[in-house]
């Protein structure tokens, strides 16, 4: 197990790297010089000069990367074009809001999803199962900001306690409020992001486990265990469902970037002050070392998400050997 | 075909010819006419393109004009989807919108199968190196999440309909190159491909006349959802301000204007948001029906 850990940490080096460099090269084609945004409009050349020498951006590309490259493994990001903050701090104060966003969708669905994928798949074509797969169709094709927009008109313009943006109430904390006073003002907020990530995820998802299911019930060991005589819940429960889990657990790995992308939107229809918010405001303005950065966590946070999806994989797979 | 009087005679004549058997299109058409519902999508797509291409015989008003007394209207038979804030008529700006929305699909889609398939054919046929190398960028690219990906290459770019259709494409492309390659890598060693490899085929006939097309079937159905894939992220993006600019409109701009006016206003988010939930229904019913018909596993 560990010389197949080891193995999967030094393919992911790589793999790092190529990221930061696509990360770092596909700003420098952006248009406009960055010394514009940091520069007084009345600067002189030498002034300007001055700017670009403190920046580094007098120095060659390759080292104007292998400069930024060293501070990022230092976890320092640089400094934002636009707002003059380290981007480190906006990022930290940003990442955790939408990593709670979305574990919080990431439970729900899971949570959601197994059980009806699996109560579907194991009465097919009964009029359950078709209602299940109509549904989980539809909410796949549904455009999430239209179905967030609909929810908001619908449900939380006419009911009070569910708001429409942020994610608390400015001044209920642990330290004035008690604690499950915080908690219902921290779900009330949940609500409607939750419910319109959820959506999306929870169809895909539902289906993957219905069919992973139903291929399962027709192997031949489940046929052998229904011939020994045992009883029914016994084989779903014991032998049919625990394999027809494990490709769902490397479907976990392509559902992070998706949560991600979704993240982006859902923030935005909801003023949630996540990445997502944060990235979208830095592209309207061009605050190009807040897009580098959010690209390379974003990625990152991929690489380790596929890497804690295979290691997850081998786990609950005995078959799959490590090295 | 066969139903049409006109071309009976034609049909009959070849069935004899072919004792019965029929070409690879009447079978794809014949598995695909028994999902009813991709058929169904289909006549509603024909329709929305058909609105599409006849958007300025269609349309009721301009869809620029103002008209700050008729502001933020209900639906009436005046204005069958209502007026926006600026009292411009919903429903003129959902058709002209439509020629967006359903071109990005194609464009976008277009780019992405362009180069999946010859990323993924190149790294599949020739192996050894240049497919490591192909393999490692690809999962370069498939690392970033898409959104952020393409929120990027707005910010460079400037934001034409013609470059945001592009630009989906290009973000789009890595799940196909990894389809074809797999599908290349079966390929390549099978019968015929030694075959015209020993008669002296080059390696780019071997590729575009021999391998290529019998890896067609799951690229086509991957391509149909693709569309679908295009169509969200263009509303996605006009949707967050940074698609196609005013006044022009497509359907996220649309639903970005009405976003502001939800409680008297409903009918400007509720129309144009019904329509991409629509054709991107549709598109994901074809792509199933198409991989029912398309999928020879499946026999009857």
């Amino acid at each position: 197990m560990s010389t197949y850990i080891i193995k999967r940490i030094l393919q992911m080096i790589p793999l790092l790297i190529g990221i930061t460099v696509v990360s770092f090269f596909i700003m420098q084609l952006a248009p406009g010089d960055p010394v514009d945004l940091l520069a007084e409009r009345t600067a002189t050349a030498e002034e300007r000069a001055r700017i670009r020498s403190i920046y580094g951006l007098d120095e060659p590309l390759y080292v104007q990367y292998w400069i930024w490259l060293n501070n990022l493994l230092r976890g320092d990001f640089g400094y934002s074009y636009v707002r003059g903050r380290p981007v480190r701090d906006m990022i930290l104060e940003r990442l955790p809001n939408t990593v709670y966003l979305n574990a919080v969708v990431a439970v729900m669905i899971y949570g959601l999803a197994i059980p009806i994928g699996v109560a579907s798949a194991l009465r097919q074509y009964s009029s359950f199962d078709h209602t299940v797969t109509s549904f989980a169709f539809l909410g796949q094709a549904l455009p999430n900001f239209w179905f967030g927009l609909l929810l908001i008109y619908g449900v939380a313009l006419r009911i009070d306690i569910i708001p429409v943006a942020g994610m608390s109430t400015y001044g209920i904390s642990l330290a004035t409020h008690s604690f499950w006073a915080v908690l219902v003002d921290r779900l009330r907020y949940l609500i409607l992001p939750v419910a319109v990530m959820g959506l999306s995820a929870l169809a895909g998802i539902t289906r993957y486990t219905r069919s992973s299911m139903l291929e399962v019930i027709r192997k031949d060991y489940i046929r052998t265990a229904r011939s020994k005589g045992l009883a029914e819940r016994l084989i779903i429960y014991k032998h049919a469902l625990r394999n027809a889990l494990l490709p769902i657990v490397t479907i976990l790995g392509f559902e992070i970037p998706l949560m991600f992308s979704g993240s982006v939107i859902i923030e935005n229809i909801f003023s949630w002050p996540g990445l997502g918010t944060l990235s979208v405001n830095a592209v309207f303005q061009r605050d190009y070392m807040v897009v580098m950065a959010f690209n390379v966590i974003g990625a990152t946070l991929v690489v380790i998400g596929n890497f804690v999806a295979d290691l997850l994989y081998v786990v609950v797979d005995p078959r799959i050997s490590y090295d | 075909m066969a139903n049409n009087p006109q071309s009976k005679q034609l049909t009959d004549k070849k069935q004899n010819m072919e004792k019965g058997a029929e070409t690879w299109g009447q079978m794809v058409w014949r598995r695909f006419r028994r999902h009813r519902l991709a058929v169904i999508s289909m006549y509603v797509l024909a329709i929305l393109y058909l609105v599409a291409i006849f958007a300025p015989y269609v349309a009721t008003h301009d869809f620029a004009h103002v008209d700050p007394i008729n502001r933020l209207q209900p639906p009436s038979s005046e204005h069958l989807f209502g007026t926006d804030r600026l009292g411009r008529d919903v429903f003129t700006r959902v058709v002209w919108g439509s020629r967006v929305s359903l071109s990005v699909g194609f464009v976008a889609a277009g780019v992405a199968v362009l180069l999946g398939t010859v990323i993924g054919a190149v790294s599949g046929y020739f192996g050894g190196w240049v497919d490591h190398m192909l393999q490692r960028f690809t999962e370069i690219v498939q690392s970033f999440p898409t959104m952020f990906l393409l929120l990027t290459i707005i910010a460079i770019v400037d934001r034409s309909i013609f470059n945001i259709m592009v630009v989906i494409g290009i973000t789009s492309w890595p799940g196909l190159a990894r389809l074809v390659r797999g599908e290349v890598l079966s390929l390549r060693k099978q019968e015929f491909t030694e075959a015209a490899r020993s008669i002296g085929a080059t390696d780019s006939r071997i590729i575009f006349k021999h391998i290529l097309p019998n890896a067609m079937a799951p690229v086509i159905v991957n391509a149909t959802l693709r569309i679908a894939g295009a169509i969200l992220a263009e509303s996605a993006l006009s949707f967050l301000g940074l698609g196609v600019q005013e006044p022009f409109p497509s359907w996220g701009s649309i639903l970005n204007a009405g976003r502001n006016h939800l409680r008297y206003g409903i009918w400007i988010t509720l129309f144009p948001g019904l329509l991409i939930f629509i054709t991107v229904l549709a598109f994901n019913y074809i792509g199933d029906g198409l991989r029912d018909a398309l999928d020879p596993r499946l026999q009857e």
